[in-house]
């Protein structure tokens, strides 16, 4: 047959076309199980460690079902779904949702006699999306312990979110400011405070500025639709208005 | 008889070996330079200049850039050898589409496997595993070389050049690590005592365009030692 005729063009296409499309979804669903495993339990892994608890990603859920002891999913207004599975939420649908139909999971662990609230967060980085958990103590207003993740972030810049260095930042800052205004914690580029943990902030990272903004943005838009709930516990400080 | 050759001639279409591969034995002297050639005198990215977008992108750090590379060779491999089998079959006025149907299905093939096996791994290079796609190298080498030669030639040429490359980009990756964050894989190399005495971490190496004259020095001094590669006019 020609080999420029249209016909073998056109039929060399749809073949080509045929086989590989298969190919690649034969590999897609043989991988798949594998794949949702390791996202399965890199998200027991990060949750654990919010709170301080570092396991490697394939034995998280032993622990994970040992110091989590609660999982709820809350409406807009802080009230309980009974009916939701808050470990099976899917934040990026959820976000795309009107605020009142959302349900917002909240973990709560208990380590050793303290107790932790863990509010997954979900936001936009520079490229794509970025998410992570970050944990109160008890008091709503001190961080325990964050993580961050991202799907496209530049690697070595906005990538680095992930590091460790970079969480740490995180601890122990307040949420609140003095007044009991709720703040979140801002990512500030040209930060001058050092160690200082009540100013609702910390340092960015150099060539990360839209990433940072975007934590910041992150971390105040989701921990502001948990103080409905918050505002029920007796021992929180949340401002009046 | 007629058919007898007619049949052959089919053969020789999908023949890994050509005949000059059978004479040379595997790794002759022309093939050895097949590999050899694109980490010096014929690199991808100083002297083809192919593929800096990605050299910009991820020599922050050595680990990622080592990856990249690894991933990049399979890609290369295993595309020159699919490419090269099929070269006789191939109609000319789509082989750019076909080029890049199989580039991409063997990158996102290799997406799938990382993200199965190696999770952490593919979630350091996030973005840039899909770009491998749109690197010049790779289509550079299926348009110049895997059409025109033997399964096995043109496997080598892929494993060399996608060495040259890597060559580049471990080389720029080492330089930015260690002057940007004074550290090399992620561990701190410079030690306190330097920051102590005023020494700091030349932030301007993290970004781009550090990497683009990094590249450049290397160039220069190639040149510089091989002067044929200065082009005149």
């Amino acid at each position: 047959m020609d080999r420029n005729s249209n016909a073998y063009t056109f039929i060399f296409a749809v073949i080509l076309v045929a086989v590989v499309a298969s190919a690649l979804a034969f590999a897609a669903t043989q991988l798949q199980p594998a794949q949702a495993e390791n996202v399965k339990n890199e998200k027991m892994q990060n949750i654990l460690g919010t709170v301080g608890i570092e396991v490697s990603r394939d034995s998280a859920a032993v622990p994970f079902d040992k110091y989590i002891v609660e999982r709820i999913a809350l409406d807009s207004k802080g009230q309980e779904k009974t009916e939701v599975n808050a470990f099976e939420v899917d934040l990026k649908k959820e976000l795309k949702k009107d605020v009142e139909e959302q349900s917002f999971p909240l973990y709560v662990a208990n380590v050793e006699g303290a107790k932790y609230y863990i509010v997954p967060l979900r936001g936009k980085g520079l490229w794509d999306a970025i998410w992570g958990y970050i944990a109160l103590k008890d008091d709503v207003n001190t961080i325990k312990g964050a993580v961050f993740d991202h799907k496209g972030e530049t690697p070595g810049l906005g990538g680095e979110i992930t590091q460790v260095w970079f969480k740490k930042r995180f601890d122990d800052e307040k949420v609140f400011d003095e007044s009991g205004n709720f703040i979140g914690v801002s990512v500030a580029k040209g930060y001058q405070g050092g160690d200082n943990k009540d100013d609702n902030a910390v340092d960015a990272i150099s060539g990360a500025t839209i990433t940072g903004d975007g934590v910041t943005d992150m971390i105040s838009e989701r921990l502001e639709r948990y103080l409905p709930y918050f505002k029920n516990k007796t021992n929180v400080k949340v401002a009046a208005n | 008889m007629a058919e007898n050759k007619e049949l052959t001639k089919k053969e020789d279409l999908i023949l890994f070996l050509s005949d000059t591969d059978e004479r040379e034995g595997l790794l002759g002297k022309k093939n050895r330079k097949l590999l050899s050639d694109p980490l010096t005198d014929n690199n991808p990215i100083t002297v083809q200049v192919l593929g800096i977008c990605s050299a910009l992108a991820i020599t922050v750090q050595l680990e990622p850039a080592i990856v990249m590379s690894l991933a990049v060779m399979a890609v290369m491999a295993f595309s020159n050898m699919i490419i090269s089998m099929l070269r006789n079959l191939i109609p000319s006025r789509i082989r750019i589409i076909v080029q890049l149907v199989i580039v991409a299905a063997l990158v996102i093939l290799v997406d799938q496997v990382l993200r199965a096996y190696a999770y952490d791994v593919s979630k350091q290079l996030s973005v840039f595993v899909g770009l491998i796609i749109t690197n010049c190298i790779v289509m550079g080498r299926l348009e110049a070389f895997a059409l025109g030669n033997g399964v096995y030639k043109s496997f080598l040429d892929g494993i060399g050049n996608a060495a040259g490359y890597a060559f580049i980009l471990i080389l720029v990756a080492f330089f930015r690590e260690l002057l940007g964050a004074g550290k090399l894989f992620g561990a701190q190399i410079i030690p306190d005592s330097w920051y102590e005495a005023g020494y700091s971490n030349n932030g301007l190496m993290l970004l781009s365009p550090m990497a683009l004259i990094t590249v450049g020095i290397i160039i220069w001094v190639q040149r510089s030692r091989n002067r044929s590669l200065i082009e005149q006019n």
